[in-house]
């Protein structure tokens, strides 16, 4: 009786344990351990390879390039979305008429899928006839329809920027209700104070607003770090990473080398992994989350 | 509706004037913060505005450079459902709701125990859970596809129920355990010694006081289940077996783009995701950032 009491626990909790451990836990382990093996088209494994899979990767002509555009894409778009979500919050905190409404716009893109997201912004940028292109010409951006400055994502330099605000659009709702969240949180009375001393909106906003959605503002950034780092439908959907590999990511490149040599798509996995690790902790210094959430 | 109302605020001024300055100013502010608000809200849908416009325009102006076409079409929504597509969606129906039932049953009993009862590896538990919410599928693919490849189980939508369900999990048993504490203990008990079970206490008592928690993980899973792009387009490998995210990413690669029927099937996709999300958009962002605020 008291044997069964001792396995109580484990039939509560067990399930739930043996499926992260199946879903989550052994596709890490296979990642690395594939990584490590020769693998040839059909899924065969071959042998242990060493580190063959890792110098085939670092010695692909365009891997440096992509791995700085990782770093970049990632800081980029998680930056600029942090600092959309901060003016959105505030703007989405103030009372007026049809805050509920407007504050349910922004839901969509959140709750939509972001491949279908990447899509429409596809076809907006379309050259012939992408809404977005019309518009420039109204604005006399550009002089006609269908040209290649009119192919915006033909190009990287035109293209990386489009791929940027697609990234920002989809992750602003969710940072953005996590910093309403936050400010919803900060007591009126503390504001009463600020005014009372006769401190300037800018210097109540930078002195006691922003530290004190210090934590909400860390949770959202870290989550977002994530989602971005690992972001492949976007790219996926609208440039392929193409022309050549001057859009791709890390991700991307992982996707495209998956269908050519596994073995060398595990160790890009395996190195991704370790940059998501390594970026986390980097953001979770400089933020000192530890000091300020305990 | 606006006749029994107050008479217009311009009305009142004309007949009360007044010297412009500190009165009007907080009026003409909330205008002004209410038109920025109404074009960011607007900006967030016009994508999806774009999609629908798309999805009722006829063929032969597919191609025509304007805003809205010249007559309207709905023979794309309207033949959405005899299409091949209609089987994509039945597709992304059974995995997101096979996930949600597998999280429910899985989830459910976790959260309960590891809330109400200390043991010995809770706190272990608990903190697997975290790291689990912290990874993505994206980063694991390779990891994943080689796994369901040993198990022979690629192409199958048991495996895309797997892994849906075991990532989501974590959100899903975190809040539930959120919900669980809160509900006090003595309630319970209180049911107990009325002669219920301990069964009965738990279905009667604390099940529907943490109704609110459990559908909002249900539809989070759901939602996460139902968007979800790089597993499928990675595991799900012949045409009948895609859900429809992988089935209309597939249209984009081909020579002639049919997009009203690309966007009538994103139509049909979104909307119900977007009304249930704004159901429980307020519980999500708690649940996300729960773990990290206190």
């Amino acid at each position: 009786m008291r044997r069964l009491r001792a396995l109580e626990p484990l039939a509560w909790t067990g399930p739930a344990v043996v499926l992260i451990a199946l879903v989550v836990l052994w596709p890490v382990v296979e990642m690395i351990r594939s990584s490590f093996l020769k693998i040839n088209r059909r899924g065969v494994e071959q042998g242990f390879y060493g580190f063959a899979n890792y110098d085939k990767l670092f010695d692909e002509k365009d891997f440096a390039e992509i791995m700085v555009r990782s770093v970049i894409w990632v800081v980029a778009v998680v930056a600029l979305t942090v600092l959309v979500s901060l003016a959105l919050a505030q703007l989405f905190n103030q009372r007026f008429p049809g805050r509920r409404v407007a504050r349910w716009a922004l839901i969509a893109p959140w709750a939509a899928s972001v491949l279908m997201t990447a899509i429409i912004f596809k076809w907006m940028l379309d050259p012939e006839v992408g809404v977005i292109n019309q518009i420039r010409l109204k604005l006399g951006l550009i002089d006609a329809l269908g040209g290649a400055s009119a192919d915006q994502l033909g190009d990287a330099s035109t293209a990386m920027p489009w791929l940027v605000f697609v990234a920002v659009f989809v992750s602003v709702p969710f940072t953005t209700y996590a910093l309403l969240a936050g400010l919803a949180t900060i007591p009126a009375d503390v504001y009463e104070a600020a005014k009372m001393d006769g401190a300037s909106r800018l210097r109540t906003y930078w002195s006691i607003t922003l530290p004190l959605l210090r934590p909400a503002l860390t949770v959202a950034a870290l989550i977002n770090v994530m989602n971005v780092f690992n972001s492949f439908p976007i790219i996926w959907a609208m440039t392929h990473g193409q022309p050549g590999y001057s859009t791709a990511t890390s991700t991307i490149l992982m996707f495209i080398l998956k269908g050519s040599n596994i073995g060398e798509s595990a160790a890009m996995s395996v190195v991704n992994f370790g940059m998501v690790l390594v970026l986390t902790v980097i953001f979770l210094k400089v933020s000192r989350w530890n000091k300020e959430v305990a | 509706m606006a006749v029994t109302t107050a008479p217009p605020a311009t009305s009142h001024q004309h007949a009360r004037p007044r010297p412009p300055g500190r009165r009007a100013m907080p009026r003409l502010k909330t205008t002004l913060v209410a038109a920025a608000a109404y074009v960011i809200a607007f900006v967030f849908v016009f994508p999806y505005l774009v999609m629908l416009i798309t999805a009722m325009r006829p063929q032969s102006s597919l191609r025509e450079a304007t805003l809205l076409p010249s007559a309207w079409d709905l023979s794309s929504l309207t033949g959405f459902w005899s299409s091949g597509l209609a089987g994509n969606l039945m597709v992304t129906l059974k995995v997101a709701a096979g996930s949600t039932i597998l999280v429910l049953l899985v989830a459910l009993p976790a959260a309960y125990y590891s809330a109400r009862h200390d043991f010995r590896g809770r706190t272990a538990f608990l903190i697997l859970v975290l790291v689990t919410q912290m990874f993505q599928p994206t980063a694991m693919v390779v990891g994943i596809y080689r796994e369901f490849f040993h198990f022979g189980m690629v192409d199958s939508i048991w495996s895309l129920i797997l892994v849906n369900g075991g990532f989501n999990l974590a959100f899903a048993v975190w809040i539930l355990n959120a919900y669980f504490s809160s509900i006090p203990r003595e309630l319970e008990e209180a049911a107990f010694i009325d002669g219920n079970g301990r069964f009965g206490a738990m279905f009667r008592i604390t099940l529907p006081l943490a109704m609110p928690g459990v559908i909002t993980a249900l539809i989070f899973t759901f939602i996460a289940a139902w968007n979800e792009f790089v597993v499928a387009l990675t595991l799900a490998t012949t045409p009948v077996n895609q859900p429809l995210t992988v089935a209309l990413n597939s249209f984009i690669g081909q020579y002639q783009v049919d997009w009203q029927s690309l966007f009538a099937g994103s139509v049909i996709a979104t909307i119900p995701v977007i009304i249930l999300f704004a159901l429980i958009e307020r519980k999500v962002v708690g649940g996300l950032t729960a773990g990290s605020i206190k």
